[in-house]
Parts: structure tokens; C-alpha cells; sequence
């Protein structure tokens, strides 16, 4: 058996389980935010339902639109906060400590390998950088999730992608991601698992493994995974707060693909208007113009990403007409970034430092889009009318491509601005 | 259950946020929410569109964010069903959890023009295009879902089996 089926296997009770086969398994951690609880709050509700199956394993995360861009954002926020008093959730964030989601679990050791985690937001597929099975779902999933501890799950096909060679300079899990989905297609994971490996994966940092898994959902995939290691163990064995397991796929596991790279002919990757699969070698790309820049997100809003950027911007300026947001993903986040002294850094090349949000990545606030406009961002959608108006445009990159653009207001390789 | 409607065609990999963009996010009435359903892509859609009418997309229709608002918005602007090449995972699961028909149908798809009749029997799974004289069979749903929507969606279903 693969990882996958391994994990959702012992969540549902079996000895094994077969691609296609619909079970019925246990759930770890169930995880909303002030745009999807709502929602499975109302649904809960509504059937009757009193009390959470345990209330340290449902957690609620407001950071879409947060800080409150509104009247009717800080009224989402609000059911959320009554919700999570009224059921003494353990795992409730906001103001200063809330962060973006999917940085925020695996930091503060809420989800670890060998979980089972549902949660009604798409990019849920991140804690398979730890060797957990997590995936999105909606609201509906959530409340029931919520109320029985259990959903319902078809257990997909794996596609193995095997990751060679040396990782080129500038290269990070970001380009090795829109590298593939630029290869197999937004659909070409469809229903599937992805299971990431081979001995650039070995090496790959934790930062840059969550960001592998995070855009899993981009390719259609319904959960991207990397077996636990040493670096799994470095970084869970300080934080997690629940006892883990480490699963593996088994030598002779079936999959449906296998897809092998080798990484030392990847560049630097842009996803170029309007699908995570428009990508191109940034040496490629020509003369694009840009007018924002946004680094962050729970894709690359953590502190690997922060450092690569302070790295290229260090005694830097920001182009005239260009702006640039800087969005570090936790409150720790934040804090490291200003401690080792990156916020001088941004500060000193005229960007912006937002508290940690989710904001400008979906168009909600910190950073919306006029008509015209373009966006170079570490984030991980750039369809059409995704940062604002239906007319603006997302070049997706890693951090350091974006910071190298800012610099140079249009969209530039990292070596133009570092020497 | 039988729709029959009109055709509204749209492309391949149409996202979540064409169908319902997230600056309208910040509510999650269903009236509200199919006022601006399908904007982005087709800005007359929301007032032209007449209940029963069907959208008929091509692949991996709902790609994107798991945003139920997506589904709650189709049903809400009064279509009977959508027919795709197929769909984005998330959205496939929460149009079955909330009780808006779909089904997977490529030759149909292919067949369609925005205007021609549909007729859809979702227990069959036999699509009818009326205007052009042609019929095709869907991809059979599972059992188990085909369950679900029988008992009404998956909060029905859960509490039909007691939590």
C-alpha cells in the first residue's frame, strides 16, 4: 500500500484499502476559517447538533479577511468567536496570534504525521509535507466532521513523482510544484494523491516541502504527501502536541503514474496568467511590467520565504510605480522576520509589512488589484479576477523571483539583482 | 428526477472564483450569493438565467477553492443541473453534500451550443439533447452517493443514521 492509503486505511478500521473503494474514517483534526465556518456553524445547528466530538479537535482559524475588512468580515469573524466559546475550543486564534491557517497548524504542532486531517479551505493538502493524509473539503464536510469526528472518503489512485539531481541556484519547492502542474495539467492529479520523493525531496527543506504540498490542489490533486524523515522529525519532535507515526509506502505500492524530474535542468518558474499551469522558465517570460509584488501566503509566507526575500532585497529599493506587500504567515513568523533583522530590510526598500492575513491572495483586502493592474506574488492562484478586478493579472513565482522583480519593477531572475 | 432547460455552455477549467468571486464572499445568504453567480465569466448570466436551465462545461469544472458558496450560488440562481467533462474534486463533493445534481458526461458536452434544450434523468443518468436530436448516457454515480442524495445531502444523511 501507498502512504496514503496506509493512513486512511488505519483511520477507517481496515487492514487495507484499494483505490476507489468509499470508507468511512475517523478525523483527527477538523479546521474552518471566517469564509467556510460560517457556514458548517449553520449546518450544525440546524440538524440539532449540541456539542463538537471533541472540542481540542475541531480548531477555527479567522484570517481570510482579516483584521476585519468590513462590516459583514468582522460579522463572520463574530459567529466564529461565539462558536468557539461556546464549545471551549482549545485551537481558537485571532488578533495577534491568529495566522494564515495552514502555516499556523503545523507551527504550532496541531496537526503531525500519520493525522488524518479535513479542512474546509482547498489548501488543507499542506500537512502532507509532514506525512499526514489532509485534504479540502467544504462546509458541509466540516459539520459533519464536526458533530461525528467521521466523513466519508473515496480512497484515490497515487502518482508517484521521483525528484533527481541537484537543485539548480534560486530554485526552490515552489518552482519544483509549478514546474509539475505546468507539466501534468490543473486536472492532471485529478481525484488522485501525489506523493512527492526521490533525493532532492530528501534534502528539501520543511518550509519548502509545505509549499510543494500546499499547491497539490492546483493539479486537481486531492492530497499531495512526502514521507516522514529526519527533517519531519526535527521539526515535529519540539511541537507536536499529540503522539505521531511515521508511514511509508510499501516497496511494491501501486500507482496509478510514476513522473521522474531532473532538477538540475529546473529554472526559476513562472505561472503566467490566468492558471497555476501557464508556466515558464522566468528567463523566458520577456518584459512584464508589474505594479505590486506580494510575498506571503500559505504558500510562501513562512520563514524560509522571508529570508530568501530579505536576502535579495537587502540594500535594495523597490522600483518607482511598483509596490511591494510583505506578509510573513504566523505571529512567530512576524517576529523572527524582525528580530533577525529583515523588517529593516523591507522597510528599507519601501515595502509594505502586513500583519499575517490571507488578504490580497484571494482579492479580499491588503492589496487588491485595479483593472489593468499586474501582480507578481508567492501565492498559489492567478485566475481570472483572483486579486481584484477581472481585468488585473497574478504571476505566480517563489520569493525570490518576486523580490528580484520588485527591485526591477517588471518580472526578473534573482542573478539581475543579486551578484 | 427528471430537469429539462437551457443550455448556458462555458469552457474548460472554470474556477471558483469566476463562479462566485471572493469579494462577495463576505456572506453566505443563497439569494445573495446567485446574484453574482458566474460574474466573472459571464456577467449577464445571473439575470438572464431561468430556473431548470442547465450549465454544460467542460473539464474540471469548479477548480479552485472549496468554497461551498460556489454550488450554494448555481443552485440558488435556479439551475437544475450542471453537466461537465468533469469536475474539480472539492466541488464534486460539496454538490452532492448540499444536494445540486451533476454529472460527468463528455459526449454530451460536446454536443452542447448555449440555447439547445437539455433533457436530464438523473436516475438513469440519460442526458437528451433536444434541440439536436441526440442521446448519451453519463457516467454512472456511485451507490453510495447516489444514498446520499436520496436521503437529501450529507447533513440529512447523518442524522438519518443517528450522531
Amino acid at each position: 500500500m501507498t502512504i496514503t492509503e496506509k493512513i486512511l486505511a488505519k483511520h477507517a478500521g481496515l487492514k487495507e484499502v484499494v483505490p476507489g473503494e468509499l470508507i468511512n474514517a475517523r478525523v483527527d483534526i477538523a479546521l474552518g476559517n471566517d469564509i467556510t465556518a460560517p457556514i458548517a456553524i449553520k449546518a450544525f445547528r440546524k440538524i440539532g447538533a449540541k456539542k463538537v466530538f471533541n472540542r481540542k479537535r475541531v480548531v477555527l482559524i479567522p484570517d481570510h479577511f482579516t483584521p476585519n475588512k468590513d462590516i459583514q468580515s468582522a460579522a463572520q469573524c463574530k459567529v466564529l468567536k461565539e462558536f468557539a466559546i461556546e464549545q471551549r475550543l482549545t485551537h481558537y486564534f485571532e488578533g495577534g496570534d491568529v495566522g494564515v491557517e495552514h502555516a499556523l497548524l503545523p507551527e504550532k504542532g496541531i496537526v503531525g504525521p500519520g493525522d488524518l486531517v479535513i479542512g474546509a479551505d482547498s489548501h488543507t493538502c499542506t500537512y502532507g509535507a509532514l506525512g499526514a493524509f489532509s485534504t479540502g473539503v467544504g462546509s458541509t464536510d466540516l459539520a459533519a466532521a464536526m458533530i461525528t469526528g467521521k466523513l466519508w472518503f473515496k480512497v484515490p489512485e497515487s502518482v508517484k513523482f521521483v525528484f533527481r539531481g541537484r537543485l539548480r541556484k534560486w530554485v526552490s519547492g515552489k518552482d519544483l510544484i509549478l514546474r509539475t502542474i505546468g507539466d501534468i495539467g490543473v486536472d492532471g492529479a485529478l481525484y488522485r494523491a501525489m506523493e512527492f520523493t526521490g533525493s532532492v525531496i530528501k534534502k528539501l527543506s520543511m518550509d519548502s516541502r509545505l509549499a510543494m504540498c500546499n499547491m497539490a490542489i492546483e493539479a486537481g490533486g486531492k492530497n499531495g504527501i512526502i514521507e516522514p524523515d529526519e527533517t519531519t522529525e526535527e521539526y515535529v519532535k519540539r511541537r507536536t502536541e499529540r503522539a505521531y507515526k511515521f508511514y511509508s509506502s510499501d516497496r511494491d505500492a501501486e500507482y496509478s503514474d510514476v513522473i521522474e524530474y531532473d532538477c538540475s535542468k529546473i529554472e526559476p518558474q513562472v505561472a503566467c496568467p490566468h492558471l497555476p499551469e501557464n508556466t515558464k522558465n522566468v528567463t523566458e517570460v520577456g518584459n512584464i511590467p508589474i505594479d505590486q509584488v506580494v510575498i506571503g501566503s500559505c504558500t510562501n509566507g513562512r520563514l524560509e520565504d522571508m529570508q530568501v526575500a530579505a536576502r535579495v532585497l537587502k540594500g535594495k529599493k523597490v522600483a518607482k510605480y511598483t509596490r511591494l506587500i510583505v506578509i510573513p504567515a504566523t505571529p512567530f513568523i512576524y517576529e523572527e522576520s524582525m528580530r533577525r533583522g529583515w523588517f529593516d530590510v523591507f522597510l528599507k526598500a519601501g515595502g509594505v509589512i502586513s500583519p499575517p492575513t490571507c488578504g490580497p491572495c484571494l482579492g479580499g483586502h491588503m492589496g487588491v488589484l485595479a483593472a489593468g493592474e499586474r501582480a507578481v506574488a508567492t501565492t498559489n492562484r492567478n485566475f481570472v479576477g483572483r486579486m481584484g478586478d477581472v481585468k488585473s493579472e497574478v504571476y505566480l513565482t517563489n520569493p525570490a523571483v518576486a523580490a528580484a522583480s520588485a527591485v526591477k519593477g517588471r518580472i526578473a531572475h534573482p542573478d539581475e539583482v543579486v551578484r | 428526477m427528471k430537469i429539462k432547460g437551457r443550455v448556458w455552455k462555458f469552457g474548460k477549467d472554470i474556477d471558483t472564483d469566476r463562479i462566485i468571486p471572493a469579494r462577495y464572499l463576505t456572506t453566505s445568504d443563497p439569494a445573495e450569493l446567485a446574484k453574482y453567480c458566474m460574474e466573472d465569466e459571464d456577467p449577464s448570466f445571473s439575470k438572464n438565467v431561468r430556473a431548470g436551465d442547465i450549465i454544460v462545461a467542460g473539464k474540471n469544472f469548479g477548480c479552485g477553492s472549496s468554497r461551498e458558496h460556489a454550488p450554494i450560488a448555481i443552485k440558488a440562481a435556479g439551475v437544475g443541473c450542471v453537466v461537465a467533462k468533469s469536475f474539480a474534486r472539492i466541488f464534486f463533493r460539496n454538490s452532492f453534500n448540499m444536494g445540486l445534481p451533476i454529472l460527468e458526461c463528455p459526449e454530451a458536452v460536446g454536443s452542447a451550443r448555449t440555447g439547445d434544450i437539455f433533457e436530464v434523468d438523473m436516475a438513469s443518468g440519460e442526458i437528451r439533447n433536444v434541440t439536436r436530436k441526440k442521446k448519451f448516457k453519463a457516467r454512472p454515480v456511485p451507490p453510495f452517493m447516489q444514498e446520499l442524495v436520496r436521503a437529501g445531502g450529507l447533513m440529512k444523511w447523518i442524522k438519518k443514521k443517528g450522531f
